[in-house]
């Protein structure tokens, strides 16, 4: 049975307000994105803050991040090459959003393994975080382009960002392993956008800083920035262990 | 941020800790970059554990020298690109050459800094030969001609830059006790893959590496950028086959040995290196 409550939105919590939040004490209701609908209904979970799933500490947080990340690009890809653009899209472009398809559903679907096999059950963040894409037209080349080179980019910016929280040697390396494919996307997706106005933009100066550097954002910096796309709430308040 | 003025902020009484080494700085690395949207490293934080700061100083410093090793072969090869005038004839390569020039003498002067600041001794800049002993003339001196000449130049920097994504990855685990010098590795190995990108479509291959192919027009010396002890066809990440993850287009081999770079080890990484370097 569905609790309504009325709760306060803080710039902390990812997702629009519009789903209900669950108590722990383990309702299951069948069919719907629940946030922990893979849980064993009998635990208090230490990750419930006031009723949201927080993502967690360590490594646990960082892997449960970037699975939502990954969730989120893998779901918007989804989309467009579903969508009508894609279908009349040249042939350049059309291989290019298929190949980020493939790759972003194939890191989806290794944080989904890579979680449920080292990850405690209560702590693994669910495989069926639903998304807002009201805001992308999918028949409109500026709009699908221009979304997938903000997750493109905010993807680079946080697996930068989230590095230091990772203990584990081996999950830094292939958190590495991806960051540096999402960075192609992201120079490959610019330069479409741009193309001969200025052949700068794979590596631009709104990006690149004075020494060089790329984009590095905190978890609450791209929560803000990419949270408009999460229905599922969830939090990440402590990402150092 | 100007650099000098940030390192002088070591000196006021706003530090939390005393700062008996000047090591210790290597932990703020992550206030160094202007745009940097993260927190900046708060001077003290326990992560920054004694233990790191004693026994891996000198091995932080050794990764920064080989990233230094491997920026001033980018920057020296990409400021002798642009002076050869083999890409005056095509004003796109030119741009794009340009800003990753750029971007490549920033990481001289960033990476020059950083291990100064840490109170060591950068690694002296070597002296290069791209023609390899004469097996290639990328600046056309030696009457490549210009078509000749610019393929090669364009393939070497394909080479370059994959082969610095690859060791920048291999590294940022020998980084994890600093977490103001991972974070700005992880951003310039993320620049890098952004180059990397660009050169590999600029010379009509797909910006991710599929399999561990060097690509059309590769000069077979070349191979040994895709290789090593770990290939970039490797398909086993953390354990799993990612292959088995699935059914459909993202889990054919191709799809999932482009969806992950693979790191070059140190010693994989100065042997590619090593070919350039006379002295």
């Amino acid at each position: 049975m569905k609790k309504k409550k009325s709760i306060e939105v803080t710039t902390q919590t990812v997702g629009r307000n519009r789903r209900n939040f669950l108590k722990v004490s383990g309702l299951a209701i069948a069919g719907s994105g629940l946030l922990l609908a893979s849980c064993s209904d009998d635990d208090d979970n230490g990750n419930m803050l006031g009723g949201t799933f927080d993502l967690g500490t360590g490594d646990v947080g960082v892997l449960n991040y970037a699975y939502a990340l990954e969730q989120l690009e893998a779901a918007f890809y989804t989309n467009v090459v579903n969508g009508s653009f894609y279908a009349s899209a040249s042939a350049d472009e059309k291989a290019i959003l298929l190949d980020l398809y493939n790759h972003e559903v194939n890191h989806r679907e290794f944080f989904k393994a890579a979680i449920g096999a080292n990850v405690p059950m209560e702590q693994q963040l669910t495989a069926d975080l639903e998304f807002d894409f009201s805001s992308v037209d999918f028949s409109d080349r500026d709009s699908v382009l221009g979304t997938a080179r903000v997750l493109e980019d905010t993807g680079v910016s946080a697996y930068n960002g989230a590095g230091q929280y990772i203990q584990t040697a081996a999950y830094l390396t292939l958190a590495g392993k991806i960051v540096s494919v999402e960075a192609r996307h992201a120079a490959a997706i610019r330069t479409i956008i741009n193309g001969s106005a200025d052949y700068t933009a794979f590596a631009g100066d709104d990006i690149i800083d004075d020494n060089g550097l790329d984009l590095a954002a905190s978890p609450a910096d791209v929560i803000s920035a990419a949270g408009g796309f999460f229905v599922t709430p969830f939090t990440y308040k402590n990402p150092q262990a | 941020m100007n650099l000098i003025k940030f390192l002088d902020e070591f000196t006021t009484d706003k530090l939390q800790e005393p700062m008996t080494s000047r090591r210790a700085m290597f932990g703020q690395l992550g206030s160094l970059t202007k745009k940097a949207a993260i927190a900046a490293v708060p001077f003290g934080l326990a992560t920054m554990s004694n233990k790191a700061m004693a026994q891996s100083g000198s091995s932080v410093v050794d990764v920064l020298n080989l990233a230094l090793t491997l920026e001033y072969l980018e920057d020296e090869f990409y400021a002798m690109a642009l002076d050869s005038g083999v890409l005056s004839s095509n004003a796109k390569a030119e741009a794009i050459y340009m800003q990753i020039s750029k971007h490549e003498s920033q990481h001289v002067d960033f990476l020059t800094a950083a291990i100064e600041g840490a109170g060591a001794t950068p690694v002296a800049k070597p002296s290069f030969d791209f023609t390899v002993g004469g097996a290639f003339d990328p600046f056309n001196e030696n009457g490549a001609g210009q078509a000749t000449a610019y393929a090669q130049l364009l393939a070497l920097a394909q080479a370059f830059e994959d082969t610095g994504v690859r060791a920048y990855k291999g590294q940022a685990a020998n980084l994890m006790g600093s977490p103001g010098v991972l974070t700005a590795a992880l951003q310039i190995h993320s620049v890098e893959a952004r180059h990397a990108s660009e050169v590999r479509r600029l010379r009509g291959l797909e910006g991710w590496i599929t399999g561990s192919q060097r690509g059309a027009g590769m000069p077979e010396a070349t191979q040994a950028v895709y290789d090593g002890a770990t290939t970039e066809a490797n398909i086993m990440q953390g354990g799993l086959d990612v292959t088995s993850l699935g059914s459909g287009s993202p889990f054919t081999v191709d799809a999932s040995t482009q969806a992950y770079d693979e790191i070059l080890t140190g010693d994989e990484a100065v042997a590619i290196a090593s070919l350039f370097i006379v002295s």
